[in-house]
């Protein structure tokens, strides 16, 4: 057997679905008709997921550090606001995509600023550049709203047949139907030898780049992807809750996307997933204790989590499942450790 | 021309500040290789300490000054050898994580304990207004602050580069296993400069309450800055954070002046030129650490 095809039998090996995935995105369904009352936190936790997505895209995998990642997902809903409030393109899945690509766009030419530097000029220029956004937002006013945010957005029915309702119920499977897709493709991705590249980058850019990946070109690629996965989760936001205001530039916004990023685990596509419904949750539980407070307790929680350390809280989570796993089954666990970061 | 001396001024008085706020930042992660983003937590720390013990307790400013700095510098240490010290080898994600975590922490307690609205230190009367200086107005606080500010940037450089300690942290910073190996206690040294670079930031944070605004998002607000004045003026000395303060003091000012609406928009883009074009700073050194 040559290299290569046991290369590719390894990847297909591990694309193939388990029963584990399938029950998950049933349980996704399933939400739907359970809380029926409960549509507007639903469909917030499915953007943040995908928003999270995006950033295990290039931190999980390919280990860029941003601390600007908003800027992207400010873009997006800019970009969507905008597309339906003065009516230049109306039908919202078209507007969706084209706000993901004015995204992808900026994700292209900022590749170039990321990829030269260390951990810190990264950090710099990620955050230097959400800023900037957020300061230009501000400045252009008369296109933006200013602070008062765009005002007046009306969504057009999806595809002209499901208008959106106040309860949001059209929102959250549009929303859903969008992340599912995304995922599909995000899995697709992440399982191709581009994919596997993109780890050996991840663990060693150096020996990477020794034995023929080409370390540069591969991580501008998986930049400019993950900038249009913010833009189309920036432009959810608008499109679901028909407002853009320039808090979508915020830094806290990225910063929480970190937290909900390191509470789910890196380096996994459900990382984002799970980690968007257990910091909504814990948001919603710290908001209903302390309503002008709960800043201090998601700081808690991440000041915790980097002390007693990422991959020995997700061994604790996962431990019972993971016996119940070989108890019931009598094989090795298939919930697994996600992979480790490379220090 | 003399608003353009008047400019300079503040300027000048604007990016003292930012220096004595920001040197100790320059040595935990300019030399340290430490992301510290809660430097604005202790700055703000003095700040606070200061501005109750002179409106509250009725102290005299300068007399709460020198304890705003040691406060400061006493929950600097207590947090470098509780939590930081364990922190020091693992990666940047963590330490950013971490120093995310911290900074959250202290905006909501600070909210908690004091409120969330802008606060004001009662200024002795011998501070308040400005006098001419050949047709150039000249603010008695801004002034006290370039004199302050002046003596502490000469005082530094004279530590670093004369004294024992100076050569021990330099031994330190450039090779701490050498260095240790010469007996050189290197844990000590290091919990010791950050002590000091957090109670100047401390210092800085009760200077800067009349200029910048003191509230409890001042950690957020100012990060930025900071990291600005320590990312461009890179890390080989105590004179290029210096001078980036310096540049960005005065950058800022005549920008907020002359191009109102692009202020922080002229900030931001020149310090990602400088980044792209030098990515260790104006003033470092060549080799990343």
């Amino acid at each position: 057997m040559t290299a290569a095809s046991d290369v590719s039998s390894h990847a297909i090996a591990r694309a193939r679905w388990r029963p584990a995935e399938i029950a998950f995105w049933i349980l996704a369904l399933s939400c739907a008709f359970l809380f029926p009352s409960r549509y507007l936190i639903m469909t917030d936790i499915l953007r943040l997921a995908l928003f999270t997505l995006s950033l295990d895209l290039i931190l999980g995998y390919a280990g860029i550090v941003s601390l600007g990642h908003a800027a992207f997902f400010g873009v997006g809903a800019y970009s969507a606001g905008l597309l339906a409030l003065h009516g230049i393109i109306n039908e919202p899945v078209i507007a969706l995509v084209a706000a993901g690509l004015v995204a992808m766009v900026l994700g292209f030419l900022t590749s170039f600023l990321v990829i030269r530097g260390v951990d810190l000029t990264r950090l710099m220029v990620t955050l230097g550049i959400a800023l900037l956004l957020e300061a230009l937002a501000e400045r252009f006013s008369n296109i933006t709203g200013g602070t008062d945010g765009l005002q007046g957005i009306e969504m057009q029915p999806i595809l002209g047949l499901f208008a959106f309702d106040m309860f949001g119920k059209t929102g959250f499977f549009y929303s859903l139907i969008v992340l599912f897709l995304l995922f599909l493709l995000a899995r697709r991705i992440v399982n191709s030898p581009f994919g596997l590249s993109l780890r050996a980058i991840k663990n060693n850019p150096l020996r990477a780049s020794a034995i023929g990946v080409p370390v540069n070109r591969r991580l501008i690629a998986i930049y400019t992807i993950a900038a249009f996965y913010a833009g189309i989760a920036g432009a959810l936001f608008t499109q679901t809750t028909a407002l853009a205001s320039l808090d979508v530039f915020a830094f806290e916004r990225s910063a929480d996307l970190m937290l909900v990023l390191v509470i789910g685990g890196t380096g996994y596509l459900y990382g984002g997933l799970i980690g968007a419904v257990v910091f909504k949750m814990l948001q919603e539980l710290f908001q209903t204790i302390t309503p002008q407070y709960w800043l201090f307790w998601i700081g808690l929680v991440l000041v915790v989590m980097v002390l007693v350390g990422r991959e020995r809280i997700h061994r604790w989570v996962l431990w019972v499942p993971n016996l119940v796993i070989r108890q019931l089954f009598g094989r090795k666990a298939v919930v697994a450790v996600p992979e480790s970061d490379a220090p | 021309m003399t608003t353009l001396f008047t400019i300079l001024f503040d300027g000048v008085a604007y990016g003292m500040l930012l220096f004595v706020l920001a040197c100790g930042l320059a040595v935990t992660l300019g030399l340290m290789n430490f992301v510290n983003l809660a430097h604005g937590a202790f700055a703000m720390t003095g700040g606070y300490i200061c501005a109750v013990l002179v409106n509250n307790q009725g102290w005299p400013f300068f007399a709460a000054l020198p304890l705003a700095f040691v406060t400061a510098a006493l929950v600097g240490v207590a947090l470098e050898r509780t939590l930081y010290r364990h922190l020091y080898t693992r990666s940047h994600l963590d330490q950013v994580l971490f120093t995310i975590g911290l900074t959250f922490m202290s905006v909501a307690a600070v909210d908690y304990v004091m409120g969330s609205s802008r606060i004001f230190i009662k200024l002795p009367a011998a501070l308040e207004g400005q006098f001419d200086f050949f047709g150039v107005g000249i603010g008695r606080y801004r002034l006290m602050i370039i004199v302050i500010c002046g003596l502490l940037t000469v005082a530094l450089q004279l530590i670093l580069a004369k004294t024992r300690f100076g050569s021990r942290l330099r031994a330190a910073v450039d090779d701490p296993r050498a260095a240790s190996g010469l007996g050189i206690n290197v844990p000590q040294v290091f919990a010791f400069t950050f002590a000091f670079g957090c109670g100047l930031a401390g210092l800085g944070g009760a200077l800067s309450a009349e200029i910048l605004g003191l509230d409890p998002y001042f950690p957020l607000k100012f990060m930025i800055y900071f990291l600005i004045v320590v990312t461009v003026g890179g890390s080989s000395s105590i004179t290029g954070p210096f001078l980036a303060s310096l540049l960005l003091g005065i950058g800022d000012v005549a920008g907020k002046y002359y191009v109102p609406k692009m202020g922080p928009f002229v900030i931001y883009t020149i310090m990602i030129v400088i980044l792209i074009w030098r990515p260790n700073g104006l003033f470092g050194r060549a080799a990343a650490r």
